[in-house]
C-alpha cells in the first residue's frame, strides 16, 4: 500500500468524503451549498481517539507535574492538547450542526446550538461550586507561615457577592476553568460561523484569520474579573474553532493533495523536530544553549492565551503527519486497546468536567495525604481510570435508552458527538 | 506500520526525556566545595542540582565592590514571602547576609535591608524605585515578585512591562539586579496561575541580562526530592525557617557565582 493511497480519502481527521463515499445522487443537497459534508452514521474514529487523548492530557496537565506529565505532549512542542480539542470541537460542531442548518434551516440550527451552549454553561457552573468547596477548605484549615502571601488568593471570599455574580457572568474563572468559558463562545458565534461558511467558506476562514490577525495587531481580549483579561482569548482562538469547522465542511477534502505532497510532510517534520529541539532546552538546562540571541528574542514569550503562531503552525504540523500516517480505516481503531480513549472523547463534555473534577480531587488527596511519587502516579492512574470507567456507564445508559425510547430521534443531531468543553 | 513506527517514536522520546531531565538531580551542591573552611556546611536538605544555583548573567558592579574592598550594601524588595511572620532574623535576607558574611574576606562588609512591598504588584513597586534608590544606594538589587500579580490575575503582558520599567530604573540608579520569581506553593497551585509569571520574569531576564534566582524550580525541587514537604499545613514557624535557610544559603551561593567571587576567582 503506498502512501498515495492512504492518504487520498482520508484528510484531516473525520473527512468521509461524499463525492466518493457517497452512490452519486443519494443527497441531491450536498449538491447545492457551497459546503459538503461526509455521511451519516459512521462516527468517525480518529476524531474520537484524539479528543479521548486530549481530555487525557488535560486532566494529566491540571496535576501536579510527575513522571506521567512526561507523557503530554506540551513538553515535545509548542502546542499541547488543548489545540487538539479545540479544534476537534470546531470540526465535531460543524459535523453536526452544519447538517442541522442544511436540513432543518438556520433557527432550528441555532435553537439547538443554544441548546448544547446552556449545558455547557451548567457544567461550568457546577465546576465553580467545586472549586469554592475547595479553596474554603483550605482557607480555613491551611495556615502555613511559608505561604501567608499566596493565602491573599482567598480574599475573594470576603465579597462573595461579587465575585458569585461576575463567576456567573463568565468574567471570574478559577486557575484550570478557561476551556469552558472558551467553548461557550465559540459555540455562541457558531450559528454565524456555519451561516457564513454556508455562503462562502472559505471567506469565511479568510474573516476569521483576519480577525486573528486584528486581535494581535490591535491587542483586542476580553476582559476578566478582578483584573486581566480571559486565559484563552476567544478572539485568537476562534481560529483553530473555524478551521475545524472549515475542515469539516469539505476544506480538508480540498486540501488533501497539500497534505497528500512530500514538501508538506517534510516541512512537518523539519518543524516538529525544531520546536522539539526548543522545549528540550527548556526542560534540560544541560542541551548547549546554541540558539541565536535573536531568534530567541523573536520567538518568546510563545503567547498561550493568544494562540501564538507558533503553537498553531505546530498543530497543524502535528496534524498534517497524523492525517497521514493513520488512515481513517486503520484497523488499529477498533482495537481493544484505544477502546477506552474513543470511548472517552465520545462523551467529551461528561468527561472533560469530570477530568477537571477529578484534578482537583487528587491536588486535595496529594495534599492531605502526601505521598511520594507512588500516590502520585497512582492518582493519576485511578483518574484515567475513572474516566474510562463513567464513559462506558454512559454509553451503556445511552445504548439502553436509545433501545427503550423507540429510536425516536435520528442518530443524525447526537450532542455528544458535537460536543466538547 | 508506520503509525505503530510513529506512535513508538513518540513513546521513545519520552522515555529518553525523562531519565535526561532528572540526570542532574543527583550532582551535589556546588555550596561546600567553595568555601570548605570558612562556611558551616550546609544541611544537606539544602542541596541543588549546580544548574539551579548558576545563571550567565553577571553582577560586575559587585565583584567590583568587594575586590575594591568596598562595603556591599544589599537591598531586597520583596513582599510578604520575604519574611517569615515574627521571626525576621530567620528569614533568607537575614541567612544571606550571615552567609555572605562567612564565605566572603572578614574584611568584607556585608550589609542587607528589606524593603516590604506588602500587597503590591510588579508596577506598584516599581513606581517607587527612583525614590527607594536615591535613598538606599545600594550595590545591589534583589528584587522579588510576581506573587501579588499572579493573585491578582494581571495581564502577563502588563507585568513583564512593570517588570522592565522596573529593572531598567533600578540599573539606571546604578545597582546590579538579581530577580526572584515566586514561592512554589503546591497547594494553591489550583488556585493561582503562576507559569506566565514565571515565563515572563525569564524574559525580562534574558533580555536585560539580569542574573534571575529561580526561586520556583528550586523548591519544587526540594519538595520533589523529599526535602521538604511543601504540602504540610502546620502552623509551626519551624519549616518556614529551615526553607528560609536554605533559600538564604543558595541565594548567597547565586551572587557569589554570578559576580565570581568564588575562591579560585578571587586568587587571580
Amino acid at each position: 500500500m503506498s502512501i498515495a493511497d492512504q492518504v487520498t480519502g482520508s484528510t484531516l481527521p473525520g473527512t468521509a468524503n461524499p463525492a466518493e463515499a457517497k452512490p452519486v445522487g443519494a443527497k441531491p443537497r450536498a449538491a447545492a451549498p457551497a459546503i459538503s459534508l461526509p455521511a451519516v452514521g459512521e462516527r468517525e474514529l480518529r476524531l474520537d481517539l484524539f479528543r479521548g487523548l486530549a481530555l487525557w492530557l488535560i486532566f494529566i496537565d491540571h496535576l501536579p507535574p510527575s513522571l506521567l506529565t512526561w507523557f503530554t505532549i506540551r513538553n515535545y512542542g509548542f502546542s499541547d492538547a488543548t489545540e487538539i480539542f479545540i479544534f476537534i470541537s470546531g470540526y465535531t460542531a460543524a459535523f453536526v450542526y452544519g447538517r442541522a442548518m442544511l436540513e432543518s434551516g438556520f433557527v432550528i440550527a441555532t435553537a439547538r446550538i443554544l441548546r448544547r451552549v446552556w449545558q455547557i454553561y451548567v457544567a461550568h457552573v457546577f465546576l465553580f461550586t467545586i472549586f469554592l468547596a475547595e479553596i474554603s477548605y483550605v482557607a480555613t484549615s491551611f495556615e502555613n507561615p511559608l505561604y501567608t502571601e499566596e493565602m491573599g488568593i482567598m480574599d475573594f471570599l470576603k465579597q462573595p457577592d461579587v465575585t458569585i455574580v461576575q463567576a456567573l457572568l463568565l468574567r471570574f474563572r478559577p486557575v484550570n476553568m478557561d476551556v469552558l468559558p472558551l467553548y461557550i463562545v465559540l459555540m455562541l458565534a457558531l450559528p454565524l460561523i456555519l451561516w457564513s461558511m454556508k455562503w462562502k467558506p472559505d471567506l469565511t476562514l479568510g474573516f476569521s484569520v483576519l480577525l486573528y490577525a486584528a486581535t494581535w495587531e490591535y491587542d483586542l481580549y476580553f476582559s476578566a474579573y478582578p483584573n486581566g483579561f480571559w486565559a484563552f482569548n476567544p478572539l485568537a482562538w476562534q481560529l483553530l474553532f473555524v478551521f475545524g469547522a472549515w475542515c469539516a465542511l469539505g476544506g480538508a477534502r480540498r486540501m488533501s493533495r497539500i497534505l497528500a505532497s512530500p514538501v508538506t510532510l517534510w516541512i512537518s517534520i523539519a518543524y516538529i523536530v525544531a520546536a522539539f529541539y526548543v522545549t528540550l532546552t527548556w526542560y534540560v538546562p544541560q542541551v548547549p544553549h546554541v540558539m541565536p540571541k535573536r531568534i530567541e528574542q523573536w520567538m518568546y514569550p510563545i503567547d498561550k492565551t493568544n494562540l501564538d503562531v507558533l503553537r498553531f503552525t505546530h498543530f497543524l504540523a502535528l496534524a498534517a503527519l497524523t492525517v497521514r500516517f493513520l488512515p481513517r480505516d486503520w484497523p488499529g481503531l477498533k482495537s481493544p486497546w484505544l477502546r477506552p480513549l474513543i470511548l472517552c472523547g465520545s462523551h467529551s463534555l461528561e468527561i472533560f468536567c469530570l477530568g477537571v473534577f477529578l484534578a482537583f480531587a487528587g491536588h486535595f488527596i496529594l495534599a492531605e495525604v502526601s505521598g511520594g511519587p507512588a500516590m502520585h502516579a497512582l492518582i493519576s492512574l485511578s483518574g484515567i481510570l475513572i474516566m474510562w470507567g463513567v464513559a462506558w456507564v454512559i454509553s451503556w445508559y445511552k445504548r439502553v435508552a436509545d433501545k427503550s425510547g423507540s429510536k425516536s430521534k435520528s442518530a443524525v443531531g447526537s450532542a455528544d458527538l458535537a460536543g466538547g468543553g | 506500520m508506520k503509525a505503530k513506527v510513529f506512535l513508538s517514536l513518540i513513546l521513545l522520546c519520552g522515555g529518553l526525556a525523562a531519565p535526561l531531565a532528572r540526570a542532574d538531580d543527583v550532582a551535589p551542591a556546588a555550596a561546600p566545595a567553595v568555601a570548605p573552611s570558612a562556611a558551616p556546611a550546609a544541611p544537606p536538605a539544602c542541596e541543588l542540582p549546580s544548574y539551579l544555583l548558576s545563571s550567565e548573567s553577571q553582577l560586575p558592579k559587585v565583584a567590583d565592590a568587594v575586590k575594591a574592598g568596598k562595603p556591599l550594601e544589599i537591598l531586597v524588595i520583596g513582599s510578604r514571602s520575604t519574611t517569615i511572620p515574627a521571626s525576621e532574623d530567620a528569614s533568607y535576607p537575614a541567612r544571606m547576609q550571615a552567609i555572605l558574611k562567612d564565605k566572603l574576606p572578614p574584611s568584607e562588609a556585608v550589609h542587607v535591608s528589606v524593603e516590604l512591598q506588602s500587597k503590591k504588584t510588579a508596577e506598584e513597586a516599581a513606581a517607587g524605585f527612583v525614590k527607594l534608590m536615591e535613598a538606599k544606594r545600594p550595590t545591589l538589587v534583589i528584587w522579588q515578585t510576581g506573587t501579588v500579580d499572579a493573585i491578582r490575575a494581571i495581564d502577563p503582558d502588563d507585568f513583564r512591562g512593570a517588570v522592565t520599567e522596573g529593572v531598567v530604573a533600578l540599573q539606571d540608579a546604578g545597582a546590579d539586579v538579581v530577580l526572584m520569581n515566586l514561592q512554589y506553593s503546591p497547594r494553591t497551585e489550583t488556585m493561582i496561575s503562576v507559569p506566565p509569571y514565571l515565563d515572563n520574569m525569564r524574559v525580562v531576564a534574558q533580555e536585560h541580562d539580569v542574573p534571575l534566582f529561580d526561586r520556583f524550580a528550586i523548591m519544587r525541587q526540594w519538595n520533589d526530592q523529599g526535602q521538604f514537604d511543601l504540602f504540610s499545613p502546620s502552623r509551626g514557624p519551624e519549616l518556614a525557617k529551615q526553607v528560609h535557610d536554605c533559600l538564604g544559603r543558595a541565594l548567597a551561593q547565586f551572587v557569589i557565582d554570578a559576580a565570581h567571587l568564588g575562591p579560585t576567582q578571587q586568587q587571580n
